[in-house]
C-alpha cells in the first residue's frame, strides 16, 4: 500500500512540474492565439543562461536569475518584433511553424553562446528523500519534489493576482479574448504580447532551473515541452488551472501505468501513454478539462 | 513571349481535361523526365545520386501523402514517421518471410499495412480537430514506435533490434548500384505522383477538400465525413508506407526505430509547409529545399572556415531562421513562388 | 565577397570531388556537436584532432600528415550517411571512418565492404562484426558491447567473490528502451542462466528524463546490483533518482557510455560512489601532457574549454586516434614507409594491429587503454575493460588489472551471429589476404 501512495505522490509531484512548463504554452496561447512550440527551447536557454552567468562572471544563484530574466525580455521583444509583428494576420498553423523555426533558432543560439557541455544547476535544496515522512510513514517522498510543487503553487498565485488585479492583467484578459476589440478600445496589442512573451520567458526561467537542478542543464531540457503537450490537451489549451490539474492527471497515470501496467507488457509505456489518455480524453471531450468551448459554425 | 496560349484550341473533353493544357507546359515536363531518367543516371556523381537524388525523392513521396492529409484533407498529422516505419518494417516482413515475393509487391503491401493502421488512428479525427488532433497524432507516432522497439517477431528475432535489409532484387536482377537505385525510386515516385495529381483532381480529391474547407457545410451537402476522413488517412498512410519502405531498402539500408523518430515527422511537415500545403509541386520542392538546406550549410560553413562546433550551431539558427523567413515572405510556400512566377511568365516581356 | 564566394564555392562543391593532395593521410570524421548528444560528440573528436595534430607536429607518420574533414551527423541516420557518401571521395579518398553512432554504423556496414574504406566502431555498434571472415572492413575495437556485458557480470562475481556467488543475487538490468539498450541483453539472460542469479530488466522510455517510477521498482525488488545500460540525459536523471530514493550509487554500475564527466557533473552530490565501465584507465598521462604542450600551447587545440583536456570523451578520442595512427603506421611498415596508404592498405593495417605494452609506453600512453592486438578472426583486439568510480571531483580505477568476461561464451554468440548475417547476405565467411 505504501508503495502504491509512493508511486502516486511521486506521479503526482512530476506532474506539478510538468504543469510548469504547460503554464508558459497556455499564457502565450491565451494571449496570441499561437502554440508556441519554442517553450522547451525558451526553458533551455533560460536555464542555460542562468547557469552560464554563473560559471562566466562567477556571481551568485540570485545575481544571475535577474540577469537571466533581462535577457528573457529582451528575447521576448525580438521575437515581437521579428516573428510576430510580420505575421500578424495568417493562419494558426504559420504561426506554429514560425515557433517550431524559432525554437531551431533559439537551441542553436543557446549552444552557440554557450557551448555544449552539460552543467549542473545547484539549487539549495538537495534532492533526498523527505526525512519525516519516512520515519513516520515509511513513504518516500523528495524534499526538491515538495519544493517544487510550493514554487509552482507560489507562481500560479502571483499569475493569478497579475491577471486579475493589475491593468496590465486586465490588458493581457482582454487581448485573449478578442483581439480586435481590444485594439478597438486602445489596448496596445504589440506591447502587451512583449509583456506576455516576457512572462513565460520568466515561467521558463522557474521551469528551466527545476528542471535544470533535477537533470542537469542539457539539451535534452527541450524535450520536456513534448512532456507538456498531453498536459495542456487534458487541461485545454487555454486554462492555467486546467494546466496544473491536466499536469497531476497525467503525471500520477503515466508513473502509476509504469509500475502497474509495464512490466506486463515489457515496459517503457511512459512515452506514450500520457498521450493515447490524452487521446482517449479528447474523444469524450473535445476541447479539454477546462479548455473554452468551441463552436463553430458554417 | 514564349509561354503563351495562342494557337493552342481543345477539340474534345479529354484534351480539355488533362493535366497540364499549355503545350510548353507539356514539353518542359517530358524533357525534366528525359533528363532525369536518362541524362542524370549518365552523368550524376555516385554522391549526387545516393546521398541528394535518392532522399530527395523519398522524402518528396512522404511530403506528398502528408500534403495528401495535412493540405488536401485538412488534417494536421505528426505522426508522418511512425507510418514510414510501419511501411518499412512490414516490407522487409514480406520479403523475410516469403521468400521470392517480387519487390514492388512487398513495398505495396507495406504501404497498404500502412494504411491498416493510419485508418486505425485516424478514426479520432471524426471527433477531434485543429492542434488537438496534431497531438493526438502524436500519441500515433510514439505508439507505434514503441511497438515496432518492443515486438522481436517484427525485426526478425534481431538481438539489436537494428535489422540489416535485404538487397532489392526484381527478376533476379540486383539492384545494388546507385544508378539502379534511383531508377527504381524515380520511377515509383513518379507514377505514385500522377496517381496523387489525378486523384485529388478527381471526386476524392474535391471531397477532401470540402472537408478541409468546411466540414459542417460538406457534412450536410452529402460528403460522408467518416468515410473521407478515413479514405485521406489511408492513402496518406500508403504513400508514408511506401516512402518509408523505400527510405529502408533504398537509402539506409537498415530498419530501426530510431530512423523514424519524430524529428522526421518534423521535418516532412517542414518540407510540406515550405513547400506550399496543398499542392504537389509543392512537395517536390519542399523536399529539395529541406534536403539540400543542411548539406549546402554544412559545406559552406566550412569552406568559410568555421570551427565545426560553431558551423553546426549556426546550422541550426540559420535553418530555423530561414523557416521564419519563407513563411513571413511567402506564407503559402515555394510552389506558390513557382505560380506567381509562371503567371509572370505568361506576361511577359509586357508589365500587364 | 568572401561570403558571396563562399557559397558559389559551396554550390560547385557538392557535386564535385575534392583535388588530391599526395603525401597526406585523409580520414573522414561523422562527427556530431550538437543535439542531445554533442557534448560527448565534441568531446571524443576533439581528442582525435588533438591526437593528429600532435602526430602532425611531430613530424607525421613517417612523413605522412593526417588530414581530416568533419561532417555534421547530429547522430541521425540519415545525415550520417550523407556524410558518408560525401566524404568517401574527397582528397583522393578516405581511409577511415568512425560515425560513433550504432545507427549510422549499421546503415554504412554494407557501404564500407563495397568502398574499401575501413571503419572502426570504438567499443559500441555491431558486437558480431568482432568475426573479420564475415566483416572484413569493420573493426569494433577494444571491445563490443557483448564482451562488455560478460566483463560486468565478472566484475560483480568477483566483488561477491566467485561466479558460484551469483547464484541467488538479484540485478536490475536498467536500460534506455533502444536497439542500443536491448544489445547486452542476448548475454545476460544467457550468464543469469549460467550462473543462477535473476536478472530483472526495466525499460527506460527515451530520452529518460523521467525515471522516478522505475527507481521505486527498484527499490521494491531490493536488488543487489543494478547495471545502467543508459545513454545521454538517461544517466545523470538515473543517478539523481536513485538518489532521491535513496539508491546507494555503489551499487551501480554502468556501461562505458554512461560514465563519463557528462553524466556526473550534473549530478552533482549524487553521483559520489558510482561506477561504471571504462577501456581507459583514468589519470594523466605523458600523452596527454604532450598534447596540452605542444597542440594546446601553439593554439590549435580541438576543445574550447581545456578543463576537457583528460575527460573520458576526450581521452577515448585520443585512444581511437592512436589506434588509427597505429594501424597507418603498421600498414605502412609492410607496403611501404613514408606513402600514403589506401583503403584497403589500411584495412591491412587495422587487421594485424598488435599496440602492445612497450608499443604505449613509446607513445606515453601506457596503461591508457588494454594491449590492443587483432587478427582476422578477432577485429576487436581486446574485451578488457576496467571499472572506475566517481570520487565527486573525477574519475579513480578500481580494479587494478583488467578484467575480462566470459569470452567462449560471447565468442559462440558471436560466430551464431555473423554467420547468420553471413547467409542472409551470401557472403562466404573467408580471411582477406
Amino acid at each position: 500500500m505504501s508503495f502504491f501512495i509512493e508511486v502516486l505522490l511521486g506521479g503526482l509531484l512530476s506532474g506539478v512540474m510538468y504543469a510548469l512548463v504547460a503554464i508558459g504554452f497556455v499564457l502565450i496561447y491565451k494571449a496570441s492565439g499561437v502554440f508556441n512550440f519554442a517553450q522547451g527551447a525558451m526553458v533551455f536557454f533560460a536555464a542555460l543562461t542562468c547557469v552560464g552567468i554563473i560559471d562566466k562572471f562567477g556571481v551568485s544563484l540570485w545575481i544571475a536569475i535577474p540577469l537571466t530574466i533581462l535577457v528573457m525580455i529582451a528575447l521576448a521583444f525580438a521575437i515581437e518584433r521579428v516573428v510576430l509583428r510580420p505575421l500578424v494576420n495568417q493562419p494558426e498553423i504559420t504561426l506554429f511553424m514560425a515557433t517550431i523555426g524559432l525554437a531551431f533558432f533559439i537551441e542553436g543560439l543557446a549552444q552557440l553562446v554557450w557551448g555544449s557541455q552539460v552543467r549542473k544547476l545547484d539549487l539549495p535544496i538537495e534532492d533526498v528523500p523527505n526525512e519525516y515522512l519516512m520515519e513516520h510513514f515509511n513513504i518516500l517522498v523528495s524534499q526538491f519534489d515538495m519544493t517544487a510543487a510550493i514554487v509552482c503553487a507560489l507562481l500560479v498565485i502571483a499569475l493569478g493576482l497579475l491577471f486579475t488585479r493589475t491593468r496590465v492583467g486586465r490588458a493581457l484578459r482582454a487581448v485573449a479574448d478578442d483581439h480586435q476589440a481590444a485594439l478597438a478600445v486602445g489596448i496596445p496589442l504589440q506591447r502587451i504580447w512583449v509583456v506576455v512573451w516576457s512572462v513565460a520567458g520568466l515561467v521558463a526561467l522557474v521551469a528551466g532551473m527545476l528542471w535544470g537542478a533535477r537533470n542537469g542543464v542539457q539539451f535534452a531540457l527541450t524535450f520536456i515541452a513534448l512532456k507538456a503537450l498531453p498536459v495542456l490537451i487534458l487541461g485545454g489549451f487555454t486554462s492555467i488551472p486546467g494546466a496544473i490539474v491536466g499536469g497531476l492527471i497525467i503525471g500520477a497515470s503515466e508513473k502509476l501505468a509504469e509500475v502497474y501496467i509495464g512490466p506486463m507488457v515489457g515496459g517503457g509505456i511512459e512515452g506514450w501513454f500520457p498521450y493515447v489518455l490524452a487521446l482517449l480524453f479528447l474523444l469524450v471531450r473535445p476541447e479539454g478539462l477546462f479548455g473554452e468551448k468551441i463552436i463553430r459554425r458554417i | 513571349m514564349l509561354y503563351r496560349e495562342a494557337g493552342q484550341f481543345k477539340t474534345s473533353y479529354v484534351s480539355d481535361g488533362q493535366i497540364l493544357p499549355i503545350r510548353q507546359d507539356r514539353i518542359a515536363l517530358l524533357t525534366l523526365i528525359a533528363v532525369a531518367l536518362l541524362a542524370v543516371p549518365l552523368l550524376a556523381s555516385p554522391y549526387l545520386l545516393s546521398a541528394i537524388l535518392i532522399p530527395f525523392l523519398i522524402f518528396s513521396l512522404a511530403a506528398l501523402g502528408l500534403n495528401i492529409l495535412t493540405g488536401y484533407a485538412g488534417q494536421l498529422s505528426l505522426g508522418t514517421a511512425a507510418f514510414m516505419a510501419v511501411g518499412a518494417y512490414a516490407s522487409f516482413n514480406f520479403v523475410a518471410r516469403i521468400p521470392g515475393i517480387p519487390l514492388l509487391l512487398a513495398f505495396i503491401l507495406g504501404g497498404l499495412s500502412a494504411a491498416i493502421v493510419g485508418i486505425a488512428f485516424g478514426l479520432p479525427s471524426l471527433r477531434i480537430r485543429g492542434f488537438y488532433l496534431a497531438a493526438a497524432t502524436l500519441a500515433t507516432q510514439f505508439f507505434v514506435i514503441w511497438c515496432l522497439t518492443k515486438i522481436p517477431y517484427l525485426t526478425n528475432y534481431s538481438a539489436s533490434g537494428v535489422v540489416t535489409v535485404q538487397t532489392m532484387q526484381m527478376f533476379g536482377y540486383q539492384f545494388a548500384t546507385p544508378q539502379a537505385k534511383y531508377l527504381l525510386v524515380l520511377v515509383i515516385v513518379s507514377l505514385m505522383a500522377l496517381l496523387a495529381k489525378n486523384m485529388i483532381r478527381s471526386n476524392v480529391g474535391r471531397s477532401w477538400m470540402a472537408i478541409r474547407d468546411m466540414d459542417m457545410a460538406a457534412e450536410v451537402i452529402g460528403f460522408r465525413p467518416l468515410r473521407t476522413k478515413l479514405l485521406a488517412f489511408a492513402v496518406s498512410s500508403f504513400y508514408c508506407g511506401v516512402a518509408g519502405a523505400l527510405y529502408a531498402f533504398a537509402y539506409l539500408g537498415t530498419v530501426e526505430p530510431e530512423a523514424y523518430s519524430l524529428d522526421l515527422s518534423f521535418r516532412i511537415l517542414f518540407m510540406v509547409i515550405i513547400g506550399g500545403v496543398g499542392s504537389i509541386l509543392g512537395s517536390f520542392l519542399g523536399a529539395a529545399f529541406i534536403v539540400l538546406l543542411p548539406i549546402f550549410l554544412n559545406m559552406l560553413a566550412h569552406s568559410l572556415g568555421l570551427a565545426t562546433n560553431y558551423a553546426s550551431n549556426l546550422e541550426l539558427m540559420v535553418f530555423g531562421g530561414l523557416i521564419i523567413f519563407f513563411l513571413i515572405v511567402e506564407p503559402h510556400g515555394l510552389a506558390r513562388l513557382w505560380q506567381i512566377g509562371k503567371e509572370k511568365l505568361r506576361l511577359w516581356p509586357f508589365p500587364h | 565577397m568572401k561570403v558571396i564566394k563562399s557559397i558559389v564555392l559551396a554550390a560547385a562543391l557538392m557535386g564535385a570531388g575534392g583535388q588530391v593532395l599526395a603525401a597526406d593521410q585523409f580520414v573522414a570524421l561523422q562527427s556530431y556537436r550538437v543535439g542531445p548528444y554533442g557534448a560527448g560528440g565534441s568531446g571524443f573528436y576533439g581528442g582525435m584532432i588533438d591526437y593528429f595534430n600532435l602526430v602532425n607536429a611531430n613530424g607525421g607518420i613517417n612523413g605522412v600528415k593526417m588530414t581530416w574533414e568533419e561532417c555534421e551527423t547530429e547522430y541521425n541516420a540519415s545525415r550520417g550517411v550523407e556524410c558518408y557518401e560525401r566524404l568517401k571521395t574527397k582528397n583522393g579518398g578516405a581511409t577511415l571512418v568512425d560515425p560513433l553512432s550504432t545507427g549510422i554504423a549499421y546503415g554504412i556496414v554494407d557501404r564500407v565492404a563495397t568502398d574499401k574504406i575501413p571503419m572502426t566502431m570504438l567499443g559500441y555498434g555491431r558486437s558480431d562484426a568482432a568475426n573479420g571472415k564475415v566483416f572484413p572492413y569493420v573493426f569494433p575495437l577494444i571491445t563490443s558491447y557483448w564482451n562488455q556485458a560478460a566483463a560486468m557480470v565478472k566484475y560483480l562475481a568477483d566483488k561477491n567473490g566467485g561466479y558460484p556467488k551469483l547464484k541467488g543475487k538479484k540485478i536490475v538490468y536498467l536500460y534506455h528502451d533502444s536497439a542500443f539498450g536491448k544489445e547486452a541483453m542476448p548475454v545476460l539472460d544467457a550468464q543469469a542462466k549460467q550462473y543462477g542469479f535473476e536478472l530483472i530488466k526495466i525499460a527506460v522510455a527515451p530520452p529518460g528524463s523521467e525515471q522516478q517510477s522505475q527507481w521505486l521498482q527498484i527499490r521494491q525488488a531490493r536488488p543487489d546490483h543494478v547495471i545502467l545500460w543508459g545513454w545521454g540525459v538517461m544517466n545523470s536523471v538515473a543517478i539523481k533518482t536513485a538518489q532521491r530514493n535513496g539508491f546507494p550509487r555503489e551499487k551501480i554500475l554502468g556501461v562505458w557510455w554512461a560514465g563519463s564527466e557528462e553524466d556526473t557533473i550534473p549530478s552533482g552530490e549524487a553521483a559520489k560512489g558510482y561506477t561504471s565501465m571504462t577501456f581507459n584507465t583514468p589519470g594523466n598521462y605523458p600523452l596527454i601532457d604532450e598534447i596540452r604542450k605542444k597542440v594546446y600551447a601553439s593554439g590549435k587545440g580541438n576543445l574550447a574549454d581545456q578543463g576537457r583536456i583528460g575527460s573520458v570523451y576526450h581521452m577515448r578520442g585520443v585512444t581511437l586516434g592512436v589506434l588509427w595512427v597505429e594501424a597507418i603506421r603498421t600498414a605502412q611498415e609492410k607496403f611501404g614507409k613514408g606513402k600514403t596508404m589506401t583503403g584497403e592498405q589500411v584495412r591491412w593495417g587495422l587487421e594485424n594491429l598488435n599496440v602492445d605494452a612497450a608499443r604505449q609506453k613509446a607513445i606515453g600512453a601506457f596503461g591508457m587503454f588494454p594491449t590492443v592486438k587483432t587478427s582476422c578472426d578477432d577485429h576487436e583486439g581486446s574485451g578488457a575493460v576496467k571499472v572506475q568510480q566517481w570520487d565527486g571531483k573525477k574519475w579513480v580505477a578500481i580494479t587494478p588489472n583488467w578484467v575480462v568476461g566470459d569470452k567462449a561464451l560471447t565468442r559462440r554468440l558471436l560466430e551464431e551471429s555473423s554467420l547468420a548475417y553471413a547467409k542472409e547476405k551470401n557472403i562466404t565467411p573467408a580471411c582477406m589476404q
